[in-house]
């Protein structure tokens, strides 16, 4: 997994994972629900941010449903990965299983909507080029890496397939 | 140290002698339960994808409940999908528009102390309150249990919660959990709450449900009770003989807490959350000075509309009139809730108060169903979340409150403390 680079959007304590995923847009495609990610919170996030951009976030972020789209919005935007100074626990698991890259940053604080931040994700580097600060956070935990690194939980299922003939 | 249930279940569902918090560990997954809304539609694709199917078409329970009954052609597909799904993998225990998955389990006796269970719903936390490991999952990650029959966990810490004492007039469960969303706070990720005391004791089945389902709520893995004969009772009324040692299945008397609470019921007054979070909560009596009107009081979702909920319901609105310019819907929780509602008479006391009555299903609650909200509207709600947005129009606002205080609303045609008309 490879450095990734781009511009911070920045959110409070617990987002929670309806305004990820808003339910009246459940029946449709991801890609529409994407467009709608957050948009109670940051109407010009999810027209707006770019492929490699990072999401830093409070408290909790992702607390509330199960609905794996609230971490697949994420993935269909191209996010590069998500920081912040702590994950609800199942937005955390989806997240990670859809190979998107979540790191627990409890300086989220130190982050300005719009500064350029380089995140490595295997190393725990994270950069903030635009206030010339550097951190080391604690990288994905080891038991997850082959999944991660192998680009999520399908490829990761694939593989466990291949390997035994069967489950 | 002696081990708490979860410490134990893990430990048990992981083929370990010992176990410490923290550790890393596979489960064998006992049961797993899977929806119309992230269940087949998720999960068939990626099984196609994969070329396999499901690890075992008893264990794998699918319910219907997100989407019903069909209301436009989108619900109507994801309904054919998921009944093409059973077909075609055969499963043994589908549950079609019978009501909301974890009343079902409950109702179904598919629940037993000491289990190891995935749900692909937050809320399924609630299948806890049965002495058993239940947690919500992704549909994602449910599309690996499915195929596998396992999943890695991480050993939670526990946190105890004692409740003692009895209850006031007109405060119950709902008003323990809204009050503990403020106390504890929402963020306990990877950590277990486990529920007991005296009240806890005293409780029915279907109010200790209540704790559990909103363990959710406070971020927890889920929650816990230690089985004992009411337990066991409803499991049988289930159709389910429960295994000879089901009772076994309790902390340690020195197990290893994290924390342990201590509260007492007699204290505690009926409670409201405001928007948009349940943590947002405090006294009934203190919303009622502000004269909230408003549009709709919602009696529904896998928490708030079971058969103990409609008595409170009833209770209230026995003998009185839904305020003019307040709408009351009430969405039973299940198919066989409604029934005997309907058998007992208590369907007919809130009917003829003026409420409307509704599908069984997850509904408005998710913000799916009938019942959403318009901009501007305000909502009284007996549901466990009141994110924004989640009802409905993202200017609307949402307030908790049990059964009782929702039904009082519904009366008074603004926010008041239920306990002066009961």
């Amino acid at each position: 997994m490879s450095t990734v680079q781009g511009k911070a959007w920045v959110f409070g304590d617990e987002i929670n994972s309806d305004v990820m995923a808003p339910g009246i847009y459940f029946k449709e495609s991801n890609e529409i629900m994407a467009r709608h990610c957050l948009e109670a919170v940051d109407p010009d996030f999810a027209p707006n941010v770019l492929p490699g951009d990072i999401v830093i976030g409070g408290r909790n972020f992702g607390i509330g449903s199960a609905r794996e789209q609230a971490a697949l919005s994420f993935r269909h935007l191209r996010v590069g990965a998500i920081l912040a100074k702590s994950f609800a626990r199942i937005f955390y698991r989806n997240a990670l299983n859809f190979g998107v890259p979540a790191l627990i940053f409890p300086e989220a604080s130190d982050v300005k909507a719009g500064d350029i931040l380089s995140v490595n994700a295997v190393s725990g580097r994270v950069e903030n080029l635009t206030r010339n600060k550097s951190y080391v956070v604690d990288a994905i935990p080891r038991h997850l890496m082959d999944m991660i690194q192998a680009g999520g939980l399908m490829p990761h299922l694939k593989n466990r397939i291949q390997k035994k003939g069967q489950i | 140290m002696g081990r708490t249930l979860v410490q134990k279940i893990i430990a048990r569902a992981s083929g370990r002698e010992t176990i410490t918090p923290g550790d890393i560990v596979t489960c064998n997954v006992d049961l797993a339960l899977i929806l119309d809304s992230g269940g087949p539609r998720k999960i068939w694709p990626r099984l196609k994808e994969l070329g396999t199917g499901v690890w075992d078409k008893d264990k794998v329970i699918v319910v219907a409940d997100h989407f019903v009954p069909a209301a436009d052609p989108q619900s109507a597909a994801i309904l054919k999908l998921t009944r093409d799904f059973v077909k075609a993998f055969d499963i043994t225990h589908f549950y079609d528009m019978e009501g909301i998955c974890h009343v079902i389990l409950a109702e179904n006796g598919h629940l037993q102390p000491g289990m190891f269970c995935c749900g692909g719903d937050s809320h399924s936390t609630m299948g806890g309150a049965f002495g058993c490991y239940m947690a919500g999952f992704g549909a994602i990650e449910m599309t690996g249990v499915v195929i596998t029959g396992d999943i890695w966990t991480v050993v939670p810490d526990t946190i105890r919660i004692n409740w003692s004492g009895a209850f006031g007039r007109g405060t119950v469960a709902k008003d323990v959990m809204l009050f503990l969303a403020r106390e504890l706070g929402m963020e306990n990720a990877f950590k277990v709450v486990e529920y007991g005391g005296e009240t806890v004791r005293n409780m029915p089945m279907l109010e200790r449900m209540v704790l559990t389902n909103m363990a959710a709520e406070l971020g927890a893995e889920t929650g816990l009770i230690e089985p004992d004969e009411l337990t066991l009772d409803m499991i049988r009324t289930g159709g389910t003989e429960p295994a000879p040692n089901a009772l076994d299945w309790k902390s340690d008397a020195d197990a290893d807490y994290v924390a342990i609470h201590e509260f007492d019921a007699g204290t505690l007054t009926p409670q409201v959350a405001a928007p948009h979070k349940p943590s947002n909560s405090g006294p009934a009596e203190d919303f009622e000075r502000e004269k909230i009107t408003v549009d709709q009081a919602y009696i529904g979702a896998c928490v708030g509309a079971k058969l103990t909920d409609l008595h409170m319901v009833a209770s209230v609105l026995k003998g009185k009139k839904v305020a003019a310019g307040t709408r009351l819907l009430v969405a039973p929780s299940s198919k066989k809730i409604m029934s005997d509602a309907a058998a007992d008479g208590t369907l007919s006391i809130i009917t003829e108060a003026g409420a409307i009555l509704l599908p069984s299903g997850c509904g408005a609650c998710a913000g799916l169903g009938a019942g959403i909200l318009a901009e501007g509207e305000v909502c009284i709600s007996s549901t466990n979340r009141n994110f924004q947005g989640r009802m409905g129009s993202n200017d609307a606002a949402v307030y908790l409150g049990s059964p009782y205080t929702v039904a009082a609303a519904a009366v008074a045609g603004h926010i008041v403390d239920p306990r002066d008309m009961l």
